[in-house]
């Protein structure tokens, strides 16, 4: 069931939570939210889930006007960041609850349970209580609960955030295999850029209370429409510089100039903001990164898989990030070589010049 | 500043413990030198918790000696051991205004106001908050806060060593990303021992010059992010390290060659007097590649992580991880895999079989 956002807004008071917005979620399909706390990705769900109101606009499933429904006419689940379980029944009681609740019958809850189970690897565990799991299985019966329903929404707030890192690798690698072929529209918040492109599907890049960018998760990555969809998408953070196009080259500093090509040699003369994400910037030339820009290393970060060094640029610090170990040291000048065909430009209004 | 010293240290929660299941640490012995930034990573349960609160003395160990300089520091009192932590949500006094906050714990050890005024001011310049020194603690962000708790537990001189348990946990990435490198800058500057608790192996590798990698209540391997990443003592290490972990298959070793899902592989290890004990290969998905030979293999996911592509395949029932250039394609369901023997290892119990002579480290 296809599931729509129609110029929906959220004011409280005079704050502005969610500004006008429309999206149109296909049914089957995993959506990210993406961006940083307060971006407004808990109220966009809330919204969509009829756990809140919005001020204006309208929700609609299938086509059905939805918007003043209570959440439990909407057929949805929610799984938020801490997870819920009943702490008294069994995780197979925890599981079937809302079968039980919905009176279907005991021969088909048998076999939904026996499915569900299976997928989420909670078999072995169904007798036991939730404290007698760990922090992976409680959350992963938690999910449980949202799946034996067949529900035509799913909407997952920050699932993985409270779990160990290697938990959060495992499961969210699972997510998408497990909600493909359901026909559900899943609706996932996060903030970490990393785990948006893993669960891959599309992205809603969120700033402030806007959908800056709507579209499929690599295409928004590589293609971001504007500053906010590019930095809410990168992690570590984008490298940013005012530059002059002006005589065929691209001026970022008195020192620092070359000769546009690519995107960039299309570019009316004029002010733009460049941005590059850290991985196009390398501690030595190779054939696609060309351009020297010359700093000061002010930290290193390696990680045994990859070197991340900080540096003066002028009065900003950028980031180099790249694979392997290069034995940086600290104060040290060092020469790093630009990708300038991965550049970003930027106009006044902060969307993308192509 | 002190080198620490964890001699033969063990702890059990229980009176009186049986086998070695009872204890939550089961023996960790080693030195960390003074001035020197470390990790402790492992998974919720690893017990390295235990093993902070061991040091910072509000647990006192079953057995082993806690060493702060040479002197014995097992039974001393939190307050007399001369500590600074940082915990995972920020701790400081709303009512107060920065400034004080910083100050607190210098003016709690009668340090006079005119050398507080001047400790407090470079400490607030360092992690750039002086123009919120005036400003009440109570109207702050998260992670301002959390700046101010770092501040507090970096304000004292005298301190043996600065610990940080999960500090970044509840923290945005792009702040993380931000606070993370401060705090590595700030070592840089300091020089005071530090130790920092997390279970995420980004933080624990960027900040950290020596990671102590533990679970199952033991040490599993202290190294450099560079050691750990080539070469895991332990499958575990090599799992929990990297993102994708290092593929883990069963194998077996048959007329002098290692043998995996039928097929004959080179490995790095030595072969020769091979221990007792199940037998593994480890291999990291940056060496594993798509051939026209090699281990059988069904594709199941290709996921776009942006700098690169991660290929997940099946073989048999165990998942092999690929890492792909950004541009490569995969078209085919069924692929084989070559392991490259340099980077490919065996593994007993866990354990990483010694390594043939042209393999090991220089």
């Amino acid at each position: 069931m296809k599931l729509e956002l129609r110029d929906v807004s959220k004011r409280v008071g005079a704050d502005i939570h969610i500004h006008e917005t429309s999206l149109v979620f296909e049914p089957g399909a995993f959506n990210v939210l993406l961006g940083a706390t307060n971006a407004g990705k808990t109220t966009l769900m809330k919204l969509m889930a009829g756990l809140d109101m919005p001020t204006s606009g309208q929700v609609l499933y299938g086509g059905v006007d939805m918007t003043k429904a209570p959440p439990q006419e909407r057929n949805i689940s929610f799984v938020h960041q801490f997870f819920i379980n009943y702490p008294h029944l069994s995780v197979r009681d925890n599981i079937t609850s809302p079968l039980r609740l919905a009176k279907v019958r005991p021969e088909e809850i048998k076999r939904r349970l026996d499915e569900t189970a299976d997928l989420l690897r909670l078999g072995p565990m169904l007798d036991r209580r939730p404290h007698e799991l760990s922090g992976g299985q409680q959350q992963r019966c938690a999910l449980a609960r949202a799946i034996i329903k067949d529900s035509s929404a799913v909407f997952l707030d920050e699932p993985l955030a409270n779990l160990d890192y290697k938990l959060r690798e495992e499961l969210r690698s699972e997510l998408p295999v497990i909600f493909s072929n359901r026909g559900a529209v899943v609706v996932y918040a996060t903030s970490e850029p990393a785990e948006a492109l893993m669960l891959g599907g599309y992205t809603a890049a969120m700033y402030e209370g806007h959908v800056s960018q709507f579209g499929v998760t690599s295409e928004v990555y590589r293609q971001p429409a504007n500053v906010n969809a590019a930095q809410v998408f990168s992690d570590p953070p984008l490298n940013v510089a005012q530059i002059e196009k002006r005589d065929g080259k691209v001026n970022l500093s008195k020192q620092f100039n070359w000769s546009a090509r690519g995107v960039a040699a299309d570019l009316p003369d004029g002010a733009y903001t460049l941005a590059v994400r850290p991985h196009f910037v390398r501690p030595a030339a190779d054939e696609s990164a060309q351009i020297p820009l010359h700093g000061e290393v002010r930290v290193t970060e390696l990680s045994g898989s990859e070197s991340v060094a900080h540096f003066n640029l002028g009065k900003d610090i950028w980031v180099s990030q790249s694979d392997g170990l290069h034995p940086y040291k600290v104060g040290e000048q060092h020469d790093f070589y630009l990708d300038d065909t991965r550049c970003f430009f930027f106009g006044a209004d902060g969307r993308r010049v192509v | 500043m002190a080198k620490i010293k964890l001699d033969n240290i063990r702890h059990s929660y229980f009176p009186n413990p049986k086998s070695d299941d009872d204890f939550a640490l089961k023996r960790v012995h080693f030195d960390w030198e003074d001035g020197g930034a470390y990790a402790l990573l492992g998974p919720s349960g690893c017990g390295k918790t235990t093993l902070l609160n061991i040091i910072s003395g509000l647990l006192i160990p079953s057995h082993g000696k806690l060493q702060f300089d040479g002197q014995d520091v097992t039974r001393l009192s939190p307050k007399d051991r001369n500590i600074a932590q940082v915990f995972q949500f920020p701790v400081i006094y709303d009512t107060m205004t920065v400034y004080d906050n910083l100050a607190f714990p210098l003016r709690n050890r009668g340090v006079n106001e005119a050398k507080i005024d001047a400790k407090v001011r470079e400490i607030a310049a360092m992690l750039e908050i002086e123009d919120m020194l005036s400003k009440k603690a109570a109207g702050l962000s998260p992670d301002n806060k959390q700046k101010i708790s770092l501040g507090r537990g970096l304000v004292r001189e005298d301190v043996n060593v600065i610990m940080f348990d999960e500090p970044l946990t509840v923290i945005d990435p792009h702040l993380k990303w931000k606070l993370r490198s401060k705090l590595k800058e700030l070592h840089q500057q300091v020089k005071t021992t530090m130790i920092y608790v997390t279970h995420d192996q980004t933080e624990a590798l960027t900040f950290a010059d020596q990671v102590v990698v533990m679970n199952f209540g033991q040490v599993l391997q202290v190294g450099t992010p560079q050691a750990l990443f080539d070469c895991p003592e332990h499958t575990f290490v090599g799992h929990f390290i990297g993102s994708p972990g290092m593929n883990v298959l069963p194998a077996q070793v048959k007329d002098g060659q290692v043998w995996v899902a039928g097929q004959a592989v080179e490995v790095s290890s030595s072969l020769e007097s091979l221990p007792e004990g199940k037998l593994e290969i480890g291999v990291r998905p940056e060496y594993v590649r798509i051939s026209d030979t090699g281990v059988e293999a069904t594709v199941r996911n290709l996921m776009d992580v942006g700098r690169h592509k991660v290929l997940e395949t099946l073989v048999g029932d165990i998942k092999v991880h690929v890492v792909l250039g950004e541009n490569q394609q995969v078209s085919s369901d069924r692929v084989h895999l070559q392991f490259e023997p340099a980077n490919t290892r065996l593994y007993a119990d866990g354990w990483l079989v010694d390594l043939q002579h042209e393999f090991e480290e220089v």
